[in-house]
């Protein structure tokens, strides 16, 4: 692994992370991305034993469980906040069932080392991608957070742009569980935006906060790693957590 | 008719079963103020959502405008547990030169310096003025108002009438109101929509607001006085 390589796909997929965060959290979803980061596991342990992509795992199982979970609360009408209970411990089970001992803790926790150059380039197009749809979506989602009918009285068509919006939370999650692994990227989304919450005092110091705090999280971790060996995942969460809680200092 | 900027017509809304909208039929004119009165769970709401497009409904609601505002009642609009929103990024949702909006700020007695503030930090009497404002920047041709006095004391609820008409005068804005405070049909309606359930009644104030169709929409023991004092 090439550390300037690493450092550029942390930047980047933390970076779009935070920033989709940052309507995650305005939607109150973060709950409901710790249950789709757990939905990759499964994937992601096929992926290492068929020696595929573990984003392409991830994304193909974040698809079914997105289904699943749209099925689930149609026929049942349980709140999302059961059946995204429901659906971590169960991703968690199956994972287990098998997932090869040795490869346990990459999958819940990430690995970098194993980053190739083709991550970097197509992690950097998927971030670009994802930052651009959301940025052209971001101020509409906040409307509707406002007053679901205003918005639509203005023309916004709120399928289209929920489709934008889950699309990247699976584009994110599938790319992010390289990084930081199933068990953390909820809060690779949540962390950096809290963070932005506290010491934001607009919109667009907002979600360009989140954006910077989950890149800088990124980079930091990720240099942490190439000094000290420790898991780049879990240092970049701890890093994260950190700012957050300088942030509180702050708080308006 | 020529003028006319919205025509209704046998129009049925249902919702979850329950018949709340049946066989309306109503026209509203340009520069016409019409006020929609009636009981808590009448339809007002359901009727304007319909108008909207905002509802399934059966009939015909036909619009000779497009430029349609709408201020749904205070308490739809959420203003808690929403991330840190000034009141110009509230503005940034009309699209619109930062000219107009200091313009119509002015117009409503608010300091356009009120921009920076945070959307849920503003006075009810305040956000009220605000979203005038909003409603209005655009330029709209009709204005669609739920509740507009609703919470506000009756110092504030003056303002926000006298704002209307101010603007109803100055634009030939056609207003379509809903309210449940009977003495502001007298200053400011030309025509009266009552509604209860199945019930309603259409017409000039004078003809509408009788203690016998007051009865009949809100039940009997209403008090009925002619304010004579209320009005331009």
């Amino acid at each position: 692994m090439h550390i300037i390589s690493a450092l550029i796909l942390g930047a980047f997929i933390c970076g779009a992370a935070g920033y989709l965060g940052s309507l995650m959290v305005t939607k109150r979803m973060s709950l409901m991305g710790e249950a789709l980061g757990h939905m990759t596991l499964p994937g992601i342990a096929l992926a290492i034993i068929y020696g595929f992509d573990i984003s392409i795992g991830a994304f193909f199982f974040l698809l079914l469980g997105i289904i699943l979970i749209w099925l689930l609360e149609k026929r049942t009408k349980l709140p999302m906040e059961t059946l995204a209970a429901l659906v971590i411990s169960s991703s968690l089970a199956i994972a287990f069932l098998f997932l090869p001992e040795e490869e346990t803790i990459n999958a819940l926790i990430g690995d970098i080392s194993k980053i190739t150059m083709v991550d970097t380039i197509t992690t950097v197009a998927f971030s670009t991608i994802i930052f651009l749809a959301i940025n052209k979506v971001f101020s509409n989602m906040i409307f509707v957070s406002i007053s679901e009918d205003l918005a639509r009285v203005s023309g916004i068509n709120i399928s289209r742009m929920n489709l934008i919006f889950l699309s990247c939370i699976a584009l994110v999650i599938a790319i992010g569980v390289k990084v930081v692994g199933g068990l953390l990227i909820a809060a690779l989304v949540a962390i950096p935006a809290s963070t932005s919450k506290n010491l934001g005092k607009n919109l667009t110091h907002y979600s360009y906060g989140g954006l910077l705090f989950g890149s800088t999280a990124g980079v930091l971790g990720i240099l942490g790693f190439q000094l000290t060996g420790i898991p780049a995942g879990p240092l970049i969460i701890m890093i994260s957590a950190v700012l957050f809680l300088i942030s509180l200092i702050f708080v308006k | 008719m020529h003028n006319e900027i919205l025509r209704v017509n046998k129009l049925n809304v249902s919702l979850n079963g329950d018949e709340i909208l049946k066989d309306l039929n109503f026209s509203v004119k340009k520069g016409e103020v019409l006020i929609i009165l009636g009981p808590n769970g009448a339809g007002k709401t359901t009727l304007f959502k319909s108008l909207l497009g905002l509802l399934p409904y059966s009939g015909e609601v036909i619009w000779h405008s497009k430029r349609i505002s709408y201020l749904p009642p205070r308490e739809l609009i959420h203003r808690k547990e929403l991330p840190p929103l000034t009141l110009e990024d509230f503005f940034k949702f009309k699209k619109v030169s930062s000219y107009k909006i200091a313009k119509i700020l002015n117009q409503v007695g608010l300091d356009p310096n009120i921009l920076k503030k945070g959307f849920e930090s503003l006075s009810t009497g305040q956000f009220q003025r605000m979203l005038i404002a909003w409603g209005l920047v655009d330029e709209p041709e009709v204005l669609l108002f739920d509740e507009p006095a609703y919470g506000i004391d009756i110092g504030g609820q003056e303002t926000v009438y006298s704002l209307l008409q101010n603007f109803w005068k100055e634009h030939n804005l056609t207003i379509l109101l809903i309210t449940h405070d009977l003495s502001i049909v007298w200053g400011h309606a030309d025509n009266v929509l009552c509604l209860n359930k199945n019930y309603y009644c259409y017409g000039k104030p004078q003809e509408v607001i009788t203690p016998k169709e007051l009865e009949k929409l809100y039940g009997t023991g209403i008090e009925f006085y002619e304010h004579s004092h209320i009005g331009s």
